[in-house]
């Protein structure tokens, strides 16, 4: 006999979130992921001009605000035929980037790790050093990550204006032209940044990290001197074995980012046991249990609606479950790493799929892997040559962007007719991961990644649930929209 | 003083913006200033249960809270029932919660435009019937309706913008933490005026180029954003090329358009949001406080008067023409 239990709402994740457990012998026997808010974005670009998305989109996040923007950028590029001159794609690139870094750095410090410090685990060897560190709001990690936070987003006054909520970000490229001197500012910012990676986050130099290749070098370098977060994080993990909690699907999927000459820096694909085709033709959105009324059967992007409804039978959430070929799949920064190939990421998911210490790891892995990209594009800029072309969309068309935020794949399909918006659908990271059940009764990631850890009906919910959730870097801002 | 702070219908990027503050560590300097953070969704350690708990007892007086924020639009929708979002874990919607709250608290301030006027998520169709706390657009009323106000007799006080620097938030409250905040230190909107009696023009640093109306045609040139890409700068009440942003940002050092984030009604201008809308040549919005006549004078006159090296300038990405160098003595 099982009990239900409603538990919210969830914090330090980005925006409002509530999980409806089943519990039945100490164990969620269910879970039921609600995403409890709904702004109705694809109602309001409906009608509006192509180019004004490029002030809405970016407000529908405030964390994922230029990867919003970025998509958008790339739907309204595709849908007049143009691509931005290098010197635009390369700030493009460095401005998704400083978010993305951005937001790893925010959720390990301010989000995921302060759950460490609760009381629950006062018995812990490493219980009181980590309340020293990585309690919220006074621990010294909190006041030591936001001055670093603030500093490196000084890159973002340069490159974009302000964060969050630019309108640098456009189809033809950057509205913002740098030159020599504000090219130096930019590459004093990232050395600075790259300094207190290596001294407070990692104790390691930032190619020691990348250089990773499997959970055995990982164990064996934990053991070795030079302090840092990572290495208190994998003590942690090791302790509370975290790498074998939280497994979702391990349909691993990535829309690949970062423009490079003639490839990107992270690949697109699938990962199932292998490497798989990603057929983004075969992307849908179910609303079976989500509160839309929806004519039929699952809908790609291209082609769907956005109506809600205040009562629906077997909905529970306002989050629409998208399904790749009619399977969950889980996105992010582990499965991006997995389907770009890097050797840590792959061998962190061969024993156990996906968990909690996997995802964690595979960020601060991204904070390595980036950086130097950042430092690449910077010097490849040639202040002169052109940033921003016009580009004219045609009265008639349509267009796609997809990117990587932070965490995970955002698309954004876009129809024009007579000059106007005729249908705007977007499917972020979140949607994907924290999608409700589908007219199969198949679970979304979360749902999945939830069955089966402990819980009682009355006791304190168990402060693994928390790490489970927290482990996907949810945006329910993005999620909804 | 204690401070609640809840989220509704927005994207959480005020308090994003907040955390970029660049005064040292922000959550030092809240307890510095004396403020205490009784809960923050995005940062506190409380959740679920506790949070709801904490949230329940301010509700109904048990915990006395000092501020209020909210940050995020109030959604009425659908049809007034406020259910397009219901606060994490019960069936109330968080209308009713805000209501409950902000009718105890000593002050209650909106953080950002979305909850000052209904903001981005009011626009177009507004489909979640979203309003401000205490306006819906231009309109007084919004939630709390025309007539609130706080004990100490303060409207609902607008820290507008989308996203507000994250100065205007600190400053804010330290000056009600400090009892320093009357309502003759707010504007005919509710907002601070130690930012909100600057407009965003103030500091510009393509101001040469507006004096010469030497203007920019497409982004990414140099010349200003006024004539032809739909820069509100000299109309809009904000400090932002003073305090600057991210370092040394603003949007117009971002290169594109000021399209006035702290009024209300901004998210539906009625034009293209980077096209400047003109009657027979000339702009519709005129700088603050400037007559018409002066300004189509003015503008023929300056721009006769354009030296090349502007003119030039303004149509570049990069400078084409230095300013020459004088030599004062032979």
């Amino acid at each position: 006999m099982s009990t239900r239990r409603i538990v919210g709402p969830f914090n330090r994740v980005e925006g409002d979130l509530e999980i409806t457990l089943d519990i039945a012998a100490g164990r969620v026997s269910a879970a039921y992921v609600n995403s409890p808010l709904y702004r109705g974005f694809e109602q309001i670009l409906q009608g509006k001009l192509p180019a004004d998305a490029l002030v809405l989109v970016p407000r529908i996040c405030g964390i994922c605000s230029v990867a919003q923007s970025a998509a958008s950028a790339l739907a309204l590029a595709d849908a007049a035929g143009m691509a931005p001159p290098p010197n635009g794609r390369l700030a493009a690139n460095l401005t998704l980037a400083t978010e993305n870094l951005a937001d790893h750095l925010t959720h390990f410090y301010l989000f995921f790790m302060p759950d460490f410090a609760r009381a629950e685990y006062a018995s812990r060897s490493w219980h009181a050093a980590t309340v020293a560190r990585f309690r919220a709001t006074v621990g010294s990690a909190p006041n030591q990550i936001l001055p670093a936070r603030a500093r490196f987003m000084q890159m973002m006054g340069l490159l974009a204006g302000k964060w969050p909520h630019t309108l640098a970000v456009q189809p033809g490229g950057s509205t913002r032209p740098l030159q020599s001197s504000e090219i130096f500012r930019l590459h004093r910012t990232l050395r600075e940044f790259r300094q207190f990676l290596e001294s407070v986050t990692f104790g390691a130099r930032l190619d020691e990290i990348a250089s990773l290749a499997s959970r055995a070098e990982l164990d064996a370098w934990r053991m070795t001197p030079g302090g840092g977060d990572l290495r208190a994080f994998l003590a942690i993990a090791a302790d509370l074995d975290l790498w074998q909690v939280g497994r979702g699907t391990d349909r691993f999927m990535s829309y690949g980012c970062y423009a490079e000459d003639d490839r990107r820096l992270f690949a697109a694909g699938l990962w199932h046991q292998g490497e798989a085709a990603l057929d983004i033709a075969a992307i849908a959105e179910d609303t079976t249990h989500a509160w839309y009324a929806a004519a039929g059967l699952p809908q790609h992007p291209a082609s769907g609606s956005t109506l809600p409804v205040a009562e629906k039978d077997g909905a529970y959430s306002w989050c629409k479950a998208p399904r790749l070929g009619g399977q969950v799949v889980e996105t992010g920064a582990l499965a991006r790493q997995v389907v770009a190939g890097h050797p840590l990421a792959r061998d962190m998911v061969a024993a156990h799929g996906g968990s909690v210490a996997a995802r964690v790891v595979a960020r601060l892995l991204e904070l390595a892997l980036v950086l130097p990209a950042m430092d690449r594009w910077l010097a490849e800029l040639v202040p002169g040559e052109p940033w921003c072309v016009e580009t004219y969309p045609a009265d008639e068309t349509s267009g796609v962007g997809l990117i990587e935020a932070a965490r995970g794949s955002l698309g954004h399909w876009i129809t024009v007719r007579r000059g106007r918006i005729h249908n705007y659908q977007i499917i972020a990271p979140t949607t994907w991961n924290f999608s409700p059940r589908d007219s199969g009764g198949q679970p979304g990631a979360l749902e999945q990644a939830l069955a089966g850890l402990p819980a009682s009906a009355s006791e304190a919910l168990p402060a693994i649930i928390h790490h489970v959730v927290r482990s996907f870097d949810p945006c329910m801002a993005c999620t909804v929209h | 003083m204690n401070l609640l702070w809840l989220q509704s219908g927005g994207c959480g990027g005020c308090t994003l913006s907040w955390l970029g503050s660049e005064h040292g560590p922000l959550f030092r300097v809240l307890a510095d200033e004396g403020i205490e953070l009784l809960w923050h969704p995005s940062v506190s350690e409380a959740g679920v249960d506790e949070a709801r708990q904490l949230i329940e007892q301010c509700a109904d007086g048990r915990t006395a809270v000092d501020v209020l924020c909210i940050e995020g639009s109030l959604l009425r929708g659908p049809r007034g029932t406020g259910g397009f979002h219901r606060f994490g874990g019960g069936a109330q919607p968080m209308i009713e919660w805000v209501r409950r709250i902000a009718a105890r608290a000593r002050h209650v301030v909106a953080i950002g435009s979305c909850s000052a006027w209904g903001g981005i998520t009011a626009a177009g169709m507004n489909p979640t019937d979203a309003c401000g706390l205490q306006y819906d657009g231009e309109a007084s009323g919004g939630l709390l309706g025309p007539d609130f106000r706080d004990p100490s007799g303060l409207p609902v006080i607008n820290v507008a913008g989308c996203p507000p620097h994250p100065d205007w938030i600190t400053e804010t409250l330290a000056a009600l933490a400090h009892d320093r905040l009357g309502a003759q230190h707010l504007d005919d909107y509710g907002r601070p005026r130690f930012y909100a009696d600057q407009l965003v023009h103030h500091g510009c640093p393509r101001n040469e180029y507006y004096e010469f109306k030497a203007s920019a045609s497409r982004h990414s040139e140099q010349g200003c954003l006024m004539e032809q890409l739909g820069c509100k700068g000299t109309q809009a009440h904000a400090d932002c090329n003073q305090r600057l942003w991210n370092g040394e940002g603003s949007c117009l050092r971002g290169g594109y358009a000021c399209i006035r984030c702290t009024d209300p009604g901004f998210e539906e201008p009625g034009h293209p949001f980077t096209t400047t809308p003109k009657v027979a040549g000339i702009p519709i919005g005129l700088p603050a406080d400037m007559p018409k006549a002066w300004f189509i004078a003015l503008a023929a006159l300056s721009k006769s008067a354009t030296p090349a090296r502007v003119r030039e300038n303004a149509h570049s990405d990069h400078l084409l023409r230095a300013p020459s160098v004088k030599r004062t003595k032979r």
